[in-house]
């Protein structure tokens, strides 16, 4: 009996109208949208994605002008940045990545300069396998994973890149069993999503008591909401529709691989239709766009993972098997996405098809990386 | 559908020289256009000071895309630090344009390397720096480069002495602030500032017993200085679990840290815990005391496969009641995690290698078994 829709003309026209608006202005605030200043990339990837799961088709000319931008986004030193002329850092990178492969056409790969985004890599790479976000920046679980994930798409990954990177992401593992942003603080859903998202692909999930992860993640769904809370006692917020539930397909496959024999073959291990309820009923703005809460405004960044998240409890398995549990009518679908890099899954064996064929760089040691 | 929210217009005052505007003390400094009405902004291509400078609009090329509409203060002291970064200027007046551009954004992250760049080229005062970056933090809680530069600011005076207490009011705005409690860790360990903070996550948890930051900054700390491991420090602890416990029995945290503090010693290592656990069960239960009743079954199910003692009628006992639990919360107690508790119920079964006489699992639908 449920009557949520997602209203999807109306977000995608909404999406893509704010995409190609001279200007993105904010509801409110004029300063709101000019706080993103620095993370222009992430508008690209949180829009283009939206739109893939809308199965909106992004216009040619869309799609170079994205292009251009990001090469302008792109720092002479390797790595992208928050906006043209601004330095490198892991999470703009990530996104620009990540939404030239959305694209995904020969000047989308082409813009990435892959010799210089590995330099860039080890730029920021720390003896103790962690690295911070920019040169001078902060360390966090978040950027093993921005570096796991454009390294592994584009072909520059090594082993010594990634050279106790491992152990470091292990050690945010807490008595609670998710992972935290650094060891010894609290279990959050983005950094377990990016921890772990990170050692699937090093290949080394099942070193995590995944037990314990699992125990955690399930637990943060709401009993009432049907949302996912991101810590122990705190608020539902329609983003963890992604960053939480989204373990769960990462968890699915990481005991399988470990020789579970119980795991269901039809669902995921949390409850995929009261998320779904969640996301319809209280997560839409009713002139498009998707949000937090009920009574929060709309924003690219919860459009993107409210959508993310409700297809991921659309959609269990792979593409051997596959099972679909969409609630309302069936234009609600969605594309479905893949759990480690949160793009179309197409999209990532296209990526990875285009630069496997191109040889894996060598570190340029005429530049040394700074530091300080 | 089009976007609502028309970009406000700036609302700085318009540089209009009024001749009537002029005070008798300014007429001194005339050519300092703003200290004639200090509350007249100039954008920066209208100081004299800024004029050999030429600004360096920002390149987005063409056809731009999530262009942002920028107030005019905004463009205008961008455009001056774009050029400043381009000659790599290090002076005073970039160290003040830094400033504004923070306050424009706080999240340039761009900006922050820049101005600690000028602060060590200028030999700032640092102590003014801290009064800086204490009242940003004040205004803007959850950015992630003020805490990073504070941290660097501390580091430079290697002075951690207001930490703690600034720290503290931050959460008293905010009691689960994760880049407070991050930076918090981070000078606790750096300066080895234990002795207090066992006292201040115990007020904190006074205030608010459900809040999680506080409950992981104890485990935080006794892992830190006594440890987990000597048998008083594990009893007092659990003592103080059930205590919270039976305040408010739906609290979440204090079930998890229970749990979490024994889980790599064993659950069944402190003798009688499922005895006080199951005192609790018909006035304070929740679906956190069935789970961690499920766990320790689970726990003396996995550690009498050691143990010769243990006969196979109690093992299988034992599975029972497990199993019983997960029907239970699957069911009826927990239902939002149900396809957890039954995958947990069939896979303790396959584990335990105990069969029994109605093996009546649900029969899966066909197709499951593909």
């Amino acid at each position: 009996m449920m009557h949520g829709n997602v209203h999807k003309i109306a977000a995608s026209r909404c999406i893509e109208n704010w995409f190609r608006i001279e200007s993105l202005t904010s509801e409110s605030e004029s300063n709101r949208i000019q706080c993103l200043d620095a993370s222009r990339p992430w508008l690209c990837f949180w829009i283009l994605h939206s739109l893939e799961l809308l199965e909106e088709p992004i216009p040619a000319a869309v799609a170079s002008d994205v292009c251009q931008f990001l090469a302008r986004c792109q720092s002479p030193t390797g790595g992208f940045a928050g906006g043209p002329g601004q330095h490198a850092h892991l999470a703009p990178t990530y996104a620009a990545v990540n939404a030239l492969c959305i694209i995904g056409t020969e000047e989308a790969y082409n813009i990435i300069d892959r010799e210089k985004l590995l330099d860039f890599l080890w730029s920021v790479k720390q003896p103790d396998g962690s690295f911070v976000m920019h040169v001078g920046g902060e360390v966090d679980v978040r950027s093993a994973y921005c570096a796991a994930s454009v390294a592994s798409l584009t072909n520059i990954l090594t082993p010594k890149l990634f050279e106790n990177t491992t152990n470091w992401i292990l050690s945010c593992q807490n008595w609670e069993g998710g992972l935290s942003g650094v060891p010894g603080l609290e279990a959050h859903g983005g950094y377990t999503f990016c921890g772990t998202a990170a050692l699937v692909i090093l290949g080394k999930e099942h070193m995590l008591d995944l037990k314990a992860l699992l125990r955690w993640v399930v637990s943060r769904q709401m009993r009432f909401e049907g949302g996912f809370q991101g810590r122990c006692n705190k608020l539902v917020d329609g983003c963890y529709s992604f960053w939480q539930a989204g373990l769960l397909p990462l968890l699915h496959r990481a005991l399988f691989k470990e020789g579970e024999s119980e795991l269901s073959r039809q669902r995921w291990m949390f409850e995929q239709q009261a998320l779904q309820e969640y996301i319809l009923l209280c997560c839409q703005n009713p002139t498009g766009g998707l949000l937090d809460k009920p009574g929060k405004s709309r924003d690219f960044y919860h459009t993107c993972y409210c959508l993310s998240g409700l297809s991921i409890a659309q959609h269990f398995g792979n593409v051997d098997l596959h099972h679909e549990i969409i609630l309302g009518r069936e234009e609600n679908r969605l594309a479905p996405t893949h759990p480690v890099y949160n793009i179309c899954p197409e999209k990532v064996a296209q990526a990875v098809q285009h630069f496997l064929r191109l040889p894996v760089p060598d570190v340029n040691k005429s530049d040394p990386p700074f530091c300080c | 559908l089009a976007m609502s929210g028309v970009e406000e217009t700036s609302n700085e005052p318009v540089n209009v020289k009024e001749d009537k505007e002029f005070d008798v003390e300014a007429e001194e400094h005339i050519g300092d256009d703003y200290f004639v009405d200090p509350t007249r902004y100039l954008f920066y291509r209208d100081r004299k000071e800024w004029a050999d400078l030429e600004p360096v609009p920002q390149d987005d090329g063409p056809n731009p895309v999530v262009k942002i509409a920028y107030s005019e203060k905004f463009s205008d002291v961008y455009d001056y630090f774009r050029a400043l970064l381009k000659n790599d200027e290090r002076s005073e007046r970039a160290f003040a344009l830094t400033a504004e551009a923070i306050e424009l954004n706080a999240a340039n992250y761009t900006v922050w390397h820049y101005r600690r760049v000028l602060l060590q080229a200028l030999s700032k005062d640092l102590r003014e720096e801290m009064r800086y970056i204490t009242a940003i933090i004040e205004e803007q809680p959850k950015n992630y480069q003020v805490w990073h530069h504070r941290r660097m600011v501390v580091e430079w005076l290697n002075d951690p002495s207001e930490e703690l207490e600034f720290i503290a009011d931050i959460l008293s705005q905010d009691a689960k602030n994760y880049h407070a409690w991050q930076h918090r860790q981070w000078v606790i360990q750096e300066y080895k500032l234990w002795d207090n903070e066992l006292e201040f996550v115990e007020n904190l948890l006074e205030d608010d017993v459900r809040n999680n930051s506080a409950w992981n900054q104890r485990h935080f700390v006794i892992s830190h200085t006594t440890g987990f491991s000597d048998p008083a420090i594990v009893e007092r602890e659990i003592q103080y679990c059930l205590s919270q416990i039976k305040k408010a029995p739906h609290n979440e945290s204090a079930w998890n840290y229970l749990k979490g503090m024994l889980q790599d010693r064993g659950l069944s290592s402190p003798p009688g815990l499922l005895e006080r656990v199951l005192e609790l069960k018909d006035t304070h239960c929740s679906p956190y005391l069935l789970a961690f009743l499920f766990d320790c079954y689970e726990d003396a199910l996995e550690n009498s496969n050691q143990k010769e003692n243990v006969g196979e009628e109690e093992r299988k006992e034992t599975l029972r009641k497990a199993l019983e639990i997960c029907e239970l919360l699957a069911q009826e107690k927990d239902t939002i995690r149900k396809e957890y508790w039954l995958y947990l119920g069939r896979s303790l079964k396959s584990k335990s290698g105990i069969s029994s006489p109605s093996d009546e699992s649900p029969e899966p639908s066909p197709e499951e078994r593909d």
